[in-house]
Protein backbone atom coordinates (compact mmCIF):
# COMPACT_ATOMS: atom_id res chain seq x y z
CA UNK A 1 0.00 0.00 0.00
CA UNK A 2 1.36 3.46 -1.20
CA UNK A 3 1.68 6.03 1.63
CA UNK A 4 -1.28 8.27 1.83
CA UNK A 5 -3.16 6.28 -0.57
CA UNK A 6 -6.27 6.37 1.87
CA UNK A 7 -6.42 9.08 4.05
CA UNK A 8 -9.79 10.38 5.98
CA UNK A 9 -12.76 7.92 7.01
CA UNK A 10 -11.09 6.24 3.79
CA UNK A 11 -7.54 4.95 5.96
CA UNK A 12 -9.69 4.58 9.06
CA UNK A 13 -12.35 1.97 7.22
CA UNK A 14 -11.17 -1.52 8.21
CA UNK A 15 -11.69 -3.59 5.24
CA UNK A 16 -12.11 -7.29 6.10
CA UNK A 17 -15.06 -7.71 3.86
CA UNK A 18 -17.34 -10.29 3.59
CA UNK A 19 -15.51 -13.00 5.83
CA UNK A 20 -15.51 -10.31 8.69
CA UNK A 21 -19.46 -9.44 8.29
CA UNK A 22 -19.55 -13.44 8.58
CA UNK A 23 -18.09 -13.49 11.83
CA UNK A 24 -19.49 -10.29 12.72
CA UNK A 25 -23.21 -11.60 11.81
CA UNK A 26 -22.52 -14.85 13.20
CA UNK A 27 -22.39 -13.08 16.79
CA UNK A 28 -24.62 -11.08 16.65
CA UNK A 29 -27.13 -13.54 15.32
CA UNK A 30 -26.01 -16.37 18.04
CA UNK A 31 -27.05 -13.46 20.61
CA UNK A 32 -30.30 -12.86 19.13
CA UNK A 33 -31.10 -16.63 19.21
CA UNK A 34 -30.28 -16.91 22.70
CA UNK A 35 -32.29 -13.49 23.67
CA UNK A 36 -35.21 -14.89 21.70
CA UNK A 37 -34.52 -19.04 23.14
CA UNK A 38 -33.88 -18.26 26.60
CA UNK A 39 -36.71 -15.49 26.93
CA UNK A 40 -39.38 -18.56 25.40
CA UNK A 41 -37.89 -20.86 27.87
CA UNK A 42 -38.70 -18.25 30.36
CA UNK A 43 -41.99 -17.49 29.66
CA UNK A 44 -43.48 -20.63 28.80
CA UNK A 45 -41.42 -21.59 32.27
CA UNK A 46 -43.79 -18.79 33.39
CA UNK A 47 -47.07 -19.06 31.89
CA UNK A 48 -46.98 -22.53 33.57
CA UNK A 49 -47.03 -21.03 36.93
CA UNK A 50 -49.67 -19.23 38.85
CA UNK A 51 -48.23 -15.91 39.75
CA UNK A 52 -46.14 -15.38 36.69
CA UNK A 53 -48.37 -15.88 34.34
CA UNK A 54 -48.54 -12.22 33.26
CA UNK A 55 -45.28 -11.63 33.02
CA UNK A 56 -44.95 -14.89 30.63
CA UNK A 57 -47.91 -12.97 28.62
CA UNK A 58 -46.19 -10.24 28.17
CA UNK A 59 -43.14 -11.59 26.94
CA UNK A 60 -45.19 -13.64 24.51
CA UNK A 61 -46.65 -10.61 23.05
CA UNK A 62 -43.42 -9.16 22.26
CA UNK A 63 -42.20 -12.38 20.18
CA UNK A 64 -44.88 -12.64 18.47
CA UNK A 65 -45.16 -9.09 16.98
CA UNK A 66 -44.25 -9.72 13.32
CA UNK A 67 -40.85 -7.77 13.80
CA UNK A 68 -39.58 -9.80 16.53
CA UNK A 69 -40.52 -12.84 14.03
CA UNK A 70 -38.77 -11.28 10.83
CA UNK A 71 -35.48 -10.48 12.87
CA UNK A 72 -35.49 -13.82 14.85
CA UNK A 73 -35.74 -15.75 11.49
CA UNK A 74 -32.56 -13.59 10.02
CA UNK A 75 -30.93 -14.87 13.18
CA UNK A 76 -31.68 -18.87 12.40
CA UNK A 77 -31.62 -18.94 9.53
CA UNK A 78 -28.16 -16.60 9.04
CA UNK A 79 -26.72 -18.66 11.96
CA UNK A 80 -27.42 -22.44 10.26
CA UNK A 81 -26.18 -21.56 6.75
CA UNK A 82 -22.96 -19.63 8.16
CA UNK A 83 -22.62 -22.66 10.93
CA UNK A 84 -22.80 -25.20 7.92
CA UNK A 85 -20.09 -23.77 5.98
CA UNK A 86 -18.02 -23.13 8.57
CA UNK A 87 -18.40 -26.93 9.89
CA UNK A 88 -17.56 -28.20 5.89
CA UNK A 89 -14.55 -25.50 5.84
CA UNK A 90 -13.17 -26.79 9.16
CA UNK A 91 -13.52 -31.12 8.11
CA UNK A 92 -12.01 -29.84 4.65
CA UNK A 93 -9.56 -27.21 5.04
CA UNK A 94 -8.96 -26.93 1.45
CA UNK A 95 -11.81 -25.65 0.09
CA UNK A 96 -11.02 -22.76 2.76
CA UNK A 97 -9.11 -21.42 -0.97
CA UNK A 98 -12.99 -20.72 -1.78
CA UNK A 99 -13.42 -18.88 1.11
CA UNK A 100 -15.51 -15.43 -0.59
CA UNK A 101 -17.24 -18.07 -3.37
CA UNK A 102 -18.75 -19.77 -0.41
CA UNK A 103 -19.87 -16.75 1.42
CA UNK A 104 -21.43 -15.51 -1.71
CA UNK A 105 -23.42 -18.78 -2.16
CA UNK A 106 -24.37 -18.57 1.07
CA UNK A 107 -26.12 -14.94 0.39
CA UNK A 108 -27.71 -16.81 -2.83
CA UNK A 109 -29.03 -19.69 -0.98
CA UNK A 110 -29.83 -17.13 2.47
CA UNK A 111 -31.78 -14.30 0.47
CA UNK A 112 -34.63 -16.82 -1.52
CA UNK A 113 -35.47 -18.71 1.62
CA UNK A 114 -35.61 -15.49 3.73
CA UNK A 115 -37.45 -13.83 1.27
CA UNK A 116 -39.87 -16.30 1.02
CA UNK A 117 -40.29 -16.49 4.76
CA UNK A 118 -40.61 -13.03 6.01
CA UNK A 119 -43.17 -12.82 2.63
CA UNK A 120 -45.13 -15.05 4.39
CA UNK A 121 -45.34 -13.22 7.82
CA UNK A 122 -45.78 -10.12 6.74
CA UNK A 123 -48.63 -11.18 4.56
CA UNK A 124 -49.88 -12.75 7.74
CA UNK A 125 -49.87 -9.59 9.83
CA UNK A 126 -51.47 -7.35 7.40
CA UNK A 127 -54.03 -9.94 7.09
CA UNK A 128 -54.41 -9.42 10.69
CA UNK A 129 -53.48 -13.45 11.73
CA UNK B 1 -4.73 -0.94 27.82
CA UNK B 2 -5.41 -3.33 25.22
CA UNK B 3 -4.59 -6.91 25.16
CA UNK B 4 -3.60 -9.45 22.91
CA UNK B 5 -6.11 -11.89 23.47
CA UNK B 6 -4.19 -15.36 24.53
CA UNK B 7 -4.44 -18.40 22.00
CA UNK B 8 -6.17 -21.47 23.30
CA UNK B 9 -3.33 -24.20 23.95
CA UNK B 10 -2.85 -27.70 21.99
CA UNK B 11 -4.33 -30.69 23.45
CA UNK B 12 -7.24 -32.67 24.78
CA UNK B 13 -8.23 -30.13 26.74
CA UNK B 14 -11.76 -27.99 27.36
CA UNK B 15 -10.98 -25.82 24.05
CA UNK B 16 -10.66 -29.11 22.22
CA UNK B 17 -13.51 -30.86 23.31
CA UNK B 18 -15.70 -27.69 22.80
CA UNK B 19 -14.60 -27.32 19.38
CA UNK B 20 -15.84 -30.46 18.08
CA UNK B 21 -18.94 -30.53 20.14
CA UNK B 22 -19.55 -26.51 18.80
CA UNK B 23 -19.73 -28.73 14.81
CA UNK B 24 -21.10 -31.89 16.15
CA UNK B 25 -24.29 -30.21 18.07
CA UNK B 26 -24.52 -27.89 14.98
CA UNK B 27 -24.95 -30.33 12.75
CA UNK B 28 -27.15 -32.34 15.11
CA UNK B 29 -29.68 -29.29 15.60
CA UNK B 30 -30.07 -29.14 11.76
CA UNK B 31 -30.47 -32.20 11.50
CA UNK B 32 -33.12 -32.45 14.38
CA UNK B 33 -35.01 -29.55 12.65
CA UNK B 34 -35.20 -31.34 8.97
CA UNK B 35 -36.56 -34.41 10.62
CA UNK B 36 -38.92 -32.34 12.71
CA UNK B 37 -40.17 -30.32 9.29
CA UNK B 38 -39.94 -33.32 7.33
CA UNK B 39 -42.14 -35.42 9.54
CA UNK B 40 -44.55 -32.48 10.54
CA UNK B 41 -44.89 -32.19 6.61
CA UNK B 42 -45.48 -35.62 6.67
CA UNK B 43 -48.48 -35.82 9.03
CA UNK B 44 -50.50 -32.51 6.62
CA UNK B 45 -48.58 -29.75 7.89
CA UNK B 46 -49.05 -28.27 4.28
CA UNK B 47 -52.82 -28.08 4.82
CA UNK B 48 -53.53 -27.72 8.60
CA UNK B 49 -50.68 -25.66 9.94
CA UNK B 50 -49.67 -21.83 9.85
CA UNK B 51 -45.95 -20.98 9.56
CA UNK B 52 -45.61 -20.37 13.02
CA UNK B 53 -46.51 -23.80 13.91
CA UNK B 54 -44.41 -25.21 11.32
CA UNK B 55 -41.80 -23.57 13.14
CA UNK B 56 -42.39 -24.59 16.41
CA UNK B 57 -42.73 -28.33 14.71
CA UNK B 58 -39.28 -28.02 13.18
CA UNK B 59 -37.71 -26.91 16.17
CA UNK B 60 -39.15 -27.88 19.31
CA UNK B 61 -41.78 -30.67 18.79
CA UNK B 62 -44.14 -30.55 21.67
CA UNK B 63 -47.85 -31.04 21.20
CA UNK B 64 -48.16 -27.78 23.64
CA UNK B 65 -46.66 -25.90 20.38
CA UNK B 66 -49.13 -27.42 18.20
CA UNK B 67 -52.56 -26.61 20.12
CA UNK B 68 -53.67 -24.07 17.77
CA UNK B 69 -53.77 -26.15 14.65
CA UNK B 70 -56.58 -28.46 13.15
CA UNK B 71 -54.64 -31.49 13.39
CA UNK B 72 -56.66 -33.91 15.80
CA UNK B 73 -55.38 -35.81 18.66
CA UNK B 74 -52.19 -33.81 19.31
CA UNK B 75 -52.23 -34.90 22.85
CA UNK B 76 -52.61 -38.48 22.35
CA UNK B 77 -51.13 -39.64 18.75
CA UNK B 78 -47.90 -37.24 19.34
CA UNK B 79 -47.41 -36.64 23.09
CA UNK B 80 -44.99 -39.79 23.04
CA UNK B 81 -41.74 -40.72 24.04
CA UNK B 82 -40.59 -40.14 20.05
CA UNK B 83 -40.78 -36.63 20.45
CA UNK B 84 -39.83 -36.14 24.04
CA UNK B 85 -36.57 -37.67 22.80
CA UNK B 86 -36.07 -35.05 19.99
CA UNK B 87 -36.79 -32.25 22.55
CA UNK B 88 -34.44 -33.41 25.20
CA UNK B 89 -31.55 -34.09 22.47
CA UNK B 90 -32.21 -30.65 21.16
CA UNK B 91 -32.29 -28.83 24.58
CA UNK B 92 -28.76 -30.62 25.68
CA UNK B 93 -27.81 -29.63 22.26
CA UNK B 94 -28.79 -26.16 21.83
CA UNK B 95 -27.87 -24.87 25.34
CA UNK B 96 -24.66 -26.64 25.81
CA UNK B 97 -23.82 -24.92 22.22
CA UNK B 98 -25.17 -21.99 23.34
CA UNK B 99 -23.64 -21.50 26.34
CA UNK B 100 -20.15 -22.78 25.10
CA UNK B 101 -20.98 -19.88 22.16
CA UNK B 102 -21.30 -17.46 25.11
CA UNK B 103 -18.37 -18.29 26.81
CA UNK B 104 -16.38 -17.75 23.98
CA UNK B 105 -17.46 -14.36 22.97
CA UNK B 106 -16.69 -13.33 26.66
CA UNK B 107 -13.47 -14.62 26.93
CA UNK B 108 -12.27 -12.69 23.55
CA UNK B 109 -12.38 -10.02 26.16
CA UNK B 110 -11.18 -11.73 29.76
CA UNK B 111 -7.49 -12.59 30.27
CA UNK B 112 -6.50 -15.73 31.80
CA UNK B 113 -6.47 -16.18 35.28
CA UNK B 114 -9.68 -15.64 38.28
CA UNK B 115 -11.53 -13.26 35.66
CA UNK B 116 -11.67 -16.50 33.37
CA UNK B 117 -12.80 -18.80 36.27
CA UNK B 118 -15.49 -16.65 37.24
CA UNK B 119 -16.43 -16.48 33.57
CA UNK B 120 -16.61 -20.17 33.20
CA UNK B 121 -18.69 -20.51 36.80
CA UNK B 122 -21.29 -17.99 35.90
CA UNK B 123 -21.91 -19.78 32.42
CA UNK B 124 -21.68 -23.13 33.64
CA UNK B 125 -24.13 -22.34 36.38
CA UNK B 126 -26.69 -20.65 33.76
CA UNK B 127 -26.21 -23.67 31.44
CA UNK B 128 -27.38 -25.73 34.36
CA UNK B 129 -30.24 -23.39 35.12
CA UNK B 130 -31.05 -23.20 31.64
CA UNK B 131 -31.18 -26.84 30.98
CA UNK B 132 -33.15 -27.68 34.39
CA UNK B 133 -36.03 -25.09 33.57
CA UNK B 134 -36.20 -26.29 30.37
CA UNK B 135 -36.52 -29.91 31.09
CA UNK B 136 -39.25 -29.32 33.49
CA UNK B 137 -41.20 -26.78 31.31
CA UNK B 138 -41.51 -30.80 28.98
CA UNK B 139 -41.75 -32.76 31.37
CA UNK B 140 -44.85 -30.68 33.20
CA UNK B 141 -46.23 -29.70 29.62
Amino acid sequence: MAFGRLTGLQGMRYRGGGPMLAFLLHRVTALGIILFVGLHVLASFAMQQVIWGDFGIFINTIYESPWFQIFVIFCVLYHALNGLRIVIMDFRPGLLKYQREALWLQWFIFVPIYALTIFVVIQRALAGG
Amino acid sequence: MMQTRVVPQRGFNLDYIMFIFTRVSGLSIVLLALVGIILAMVMGARTQMDLGTLMRWTFFPNPNHVVNSDIPDVTLGWANAYWSTMQFLLIFFAFTHAANGLRMIVEDYVNRGVGQLLVRGFFFLLWLFMLITAIFVVLSS
